[in-house]
């Protein structure tokens, strides 16, 4: 007699389907189902399910793709929700300041998922004005080169919601958001009057010109996003393993992230820095910490 | 004999975080308590207490815990808390997320988009200030959101020189309270949260008088798994896919297992189906589905199956109730009232039907859970035991049967509004009441201007009338397409209804023969009452077999006359199928000239030149062409707001 175990699975602990054996052993008339579920296994479920409510709510809908490690399960998430299809299409939001490497992998990755990529770059600031990490404030420039450009995005196409990768650890500010985040025509959001959300029923009702940030990741942190990379075996950029001595823990714009120091060049030695480290994720992004209360400002205004 | 992990993870992360939620009322401490056990856990991000302390410094106040929430700017100028935050902390033992719900009245819909998630909650109540307003109606929504693991905490027993009776005395009145309401408190626990006492350590210094577990252990002893699995099976279907040639229904199983061969019976409509199998993407090779679990599934046999329906076994004792309305606890968060009689919209897993209050039953002061006098309206706030009614069926359980079966919201003016758990199916006397004139709700019903427009129609409906007229030879399926359609939209909650050629001819038609002038009258009565149907908000499937382009143009003529879509669907089948077919003998009678001007035999038929709809029928089976002309009513008529 044997239990059999489900080798790379989506509830991967022990899965016995005792159809050929067990009812020997118990006298139980049907084959057992029982499955130990892990956090992960709820935190990936609860993601589906948005996800495929998203798609359900929203004829236009976009993905916003850093390439960054949260980007990436989402896009594994989207493919899970939709047997394997992305039924819309992912924007990148180009700040013309990406790592090399980064660039490197959004051209591999969406010829390996088949992406439908949308890449965006708000030229109007960066060269008709001259924005810029040399001569602006990195505040002035992420709000210009990324909230700006998803703006501008966000008019062309008309896309009623935009799904993205942000999680509630990330700061404090993120942690009061919503899974399903209405946006104003301004594409302000009104914190202080967010709609109630509870029993998985979202808000999916919205006027003209307002669009909703649709959050999977609201629940995960940074250590569940490494534990299901390890799991599921997620592609993701060699930047956040450690090369002589630093990692990058968060990447962003290159003038203005910062690696730290880090012998984790693997993902088990990564989840084990985490699981003891007490230092913020975004601690090496420079523009959080430019004055008091920056991601606030940020958010308010469209930031993700 | 041995089970092998596949991975790796620490005990921690193996198991579900246990989701708390801390409520109260305002300044009873719940920042505090959340600052303090974030401390004593050691789960504060580093440089953040050195934040705080400087902070702290430069608003000239002592030291605060609370601060540690109250990251936004507004919220250190005010010290009050103002949206559900959501943080993980862990103790030996395991991960938690803890949620902190504002205590603040104006503050209650975040409250409850936190307290509604949790697995076990932490209701505060200050020694000092005894049980308020707010403590008594927190404990309420606990238990209407159904969190069933509670555990109060006595919090400031620092200010009431840890005297012992202090602490019984509130025990005992919120003890009372809880009683009445149903719901059982684990543990009471006194505590300090600014000291530290009772929290990680016991506080054998100060409050020596008591041995019972700390906030820590008592927060330990909860269980976070969940029974979902033995409960009678319940997937509420979330969207159908086409994807890769495959009709592929997905949703999240809310409660029981699911196995491939499982019959399913898909309500409301009572249609029926098998599992062939799970789709899965980098999934588990299993075949199998558990509670929790967002699926995807193919069916053997295709049915009409769409978002909204829920999905149970066969072989499951227990199906869900359906109904038109049912009796439920409701509380209201507004901002706008609701009137008795008010259309609303209500979802109940991924159903959405038109619903209102029918009845206050009774009006609740939640503080006190004195009954008030029932008003014809709902206030913000407001907690009410109604009778809903919806206009279509809807399927549900009884949230002490089935919890998340047994739950809804209401959509007043585009936001989630309200909320409630059903507490009883609707009885018909209780519909007879609501619906007598000089009630409340009657009264609503009044429209200012009388016209009932073609628009309003749609609106109720949720879709606009419009006519399906089938052509085709006698046997090339017609008629069994139509009623196959015609169950299935009605099922589906559509105002629709069915004109077969047999049926007319019996009554409306009796005095007329077969002959072309016959036939022409026969076809433009027939579309004389379509429209009526049509003007009047249904969908019409007439099954004639109209054979003239003539007559069919004439009824396009007059049905477009009056504004109303007009489909042309030609059943497509050779005479020699439907000669074959022969269901009713007729062919056999016309070849044997038992029957004279029989189409196709010694009249003719005129196919369709341009048809808006073709089912080649001797292609694809009955179920295959009911699908295409479902999908392409639902395209063409389905109500778009």
């Amino acid at each position: 007699m044997s239990l059999r175990t489900t080798e790379r699975s989506g509830l991967p602990a022990d899965v016995v389907d005792g159809s050929d054996s067990l009812d020997s052993l118990f006298g139980v008339d049907e084959p057992t189902t029982r499955v130990d579920r892990t956090h992960l296994d709820y935190l990936e479920n609860q993601s589906l399910h948005i996800l495929r409510e998203a798609y359900h709510a929203f004829s236009r809908l976009c993905m916003p793709w850093s390439m960054g490690k949260d980007s990436n399960v989402l896009i594994w998430l989207a493919k899970k929700a939709f047997c394997g299809h992305i039924p819309f299409p992912v924007l990148h939001i180009d700040t013309t300041y990406e790592f090399p490497e980064m660039l490197e992998f959004r051209e591999w990755a969406t010829q390996h998922y088949g992406l439908n990529l949308i890449v965006k770059i708000n030229e109007e600031a960066r060269y008709g004005r001259g924005i810029s990490y040399e001569t602006h404030d990195p505040v002035t420039v992420t709000h210009e080169l990324k909230s700006v450009a998803l703006q501008q995005a966000l008019s062309e196409h008309r896309w009623d919601a935009l799904i993205t990768g942000i999680r509630r650890d990330e700061d404090s500010t993120r942690a009061k958001e919503r899974y399903f985040s209405p946006r104003s025509a301004d594409y302000a959001w009104d914190y202080k009057d967010q709609p109630p959300e509870f029993w998985g029923q979202f808000t999916t009702d919205i006027q003209p010109g307002e669009h909703v940030r649709v959050q999977p990741l609201l629940d995960w942190t940074e250590v569940d996003i490494w534990r299901y990379i390890r799991r599921e075996n997620i592609p993701i950029p060699g930047m956040y393993f450690a090369r002589d001595g630093k990692r990058y823990r968060s990447l962003g714009c290159w003038p203005i992230t910062h690696p730290v120091k880090s012998d984790a060049d693997t993902i088990e030695k990564i989840i084990a820095e985490l699981e003891a480290t007490r230092v913020p994720e975004r601690a090496g992004r420079a523009q959080d910490h430019h004055e008091r209360n920056a991601m606030q400002k940020l958010r308010a205004r469209g930031f993700m | 004999m041995s089970a092998v992990r596949t991975e790796n993870n620490s005990i921690t992360a193996d198991r579900r975080k246990l989701k708390i939620v801390v409520v109260g009322h305002v300044d009873h401490g719940k920042s505090t308590l959340i600052g303090r056990i974030f401390f004593d856990t050691d789960s504060m991000p580093e440089g953040k207490i050195e934040a705080i302390r400087k902070a702290s410094e430069a608003e000239g106040m002592p030291f605060e815990y609370a601060f540690l929430l109250d990251a936004l700017l507004e919220e250190q100028e005010q010290n009050i808390t103002i949206d559900t935050t959501q943080i993980p902390f862990r103790t030996a033992k395991r991960e938690y997320v803890i949620i902190d719900a504002p205590g603040h009245k104006e503050f209650l819909k975040n409250m409850i988009t936190g307290a509604a998630s949790a697995d076990a909650a932490v209701l505060l109540i200050a020694a000092s200030e005894g049980v308020r307003e707010q403590s008594r109606r927190h404990g309420y929504l606990l238990k209407l959101l159904g969190v069933r693991q509670v555990v109060v905490a006595v919090n400031k027993m620092d200010l009431v020189g840890y005297d012992e009776a202090t602490f019984r005395r509130v025990v005992a009145e919120y003890r009372e309270f809880l009683e009445k309401i149903g719901l059982a408190a684990e543990r009471f626990v006194p505590i300090s949260a600014r000291e530290g006492d009772n929290i990680a350590a016991r506080a054998t210094e100060t409050m020596p008088w008591y041995d019972g577990p700390t906030m820590l252990e008592t927060l330990d002893a909860f269980d976070s798994s969940v029974d979902a699995d033995d409960l009678p099976l319940r997937l509420p279907i979330q969207d159908v896919y086409r994807f890769d040639a495959r009709r592929i229904l997905v949703g999240r199983i809310e409660t029981g297992v699911l196995r491939v061969g499982d019959s399913l019976v898909f309500q409301p409509g009572d249609r029926r189906s098998t599992v062939a199998q799970f789709e899965r993407w980098h999934g588990p090779d299993r075949d199998f589905a558990v509670a929790g679990e967002s699926v995807a599934l193919t069916l053997t046999e295709q049915i009409f199956a769409e978002r909204g329906q829920i999905a149970t076994t066969a072989r499951a004792g227990m199906p869900p109730r359906t109904g038109m309305g049912f009796s439920a606890s409701l509380f209201w968060m507004g901002p706008g009232d609701l009137s008795v009689g008010e259309r609303v919209r209500l979802k109940l897993a991924t159903q959405e039907v038109t619903a209102r209050v029918a009845r206050v039953e009774r009006l609740l002061d939640a503080s006190t859970l004195e009954t008030q006098e029932v008003r014809s309206h709902l206030a913000r706030n407001d907690v009410a035991e109604v009778l809903i009614e919806t206009e279509r069926p809807i399927a549900f359980d009884l949230h002490d049967e089935v919890p998340t079966l047994g739950r809804f919201v209401l959509v007043h003016q585009r936001r989630v509004a309200g909320g409630g758990i059903i507490t009883g199916v609707r009885t018909d006397d209780a519909a007879r009441t609501a619906s007598t004139p000089g009630s409340s709700s009657a009264r609503n019903l009044v429209a200012v201007d009388s016209r009932v427009t073609f628009e309003e129609r749609a609106r109720r409906n949720g879709h606009r009338g419009g006519v399906l007229w089938l052509t085709g030879l006698s046997g090339s399926g017609k008629s069994t397409i139509a009623a196959t359609v015609h169950r299935a939209l009605f099922d589906a909650g559509w105002q629709v209804t069915l004109l077969d050629g047999d049926n007319l001819r019996h009554g409306l038609c009796a005095d007329l023969g077969f002959s072309p002038e016959d036939r022409a009258e026969n076809i433009r009565r027939a579309a004389q009452v379509a429209r009526l149907f049509a003007e009047s908000g249904l969908v019409v499937l007439t099954a004639l077999i109209s054979p003239y382009r003539s007559d069919r143009a004439a009824a396009r003529d007059v049905l477009q006359q009056g504004g109303i879509d007009f489909f042309e669907v030609f059943v497509d089948a050779p005479l020699e199928v439907c000669e074959e077919r022969d269901p009713k003998g007729l062919y056999r009678r016309a070849r044997a000239g038992e029957i004279r001007e029989f189409t196709g035999i010694s009249s003719p038929y005129e196919p369709p030149v341009a048809p808006d709809i073709v089912l080649p029928t001797a292609r694809q089976s009955v179920e295959e062409s009911a699908r295409a002309l479902i999908d392409e009513i639902e395209s063409q008529l389905r109500f778009q707001k």
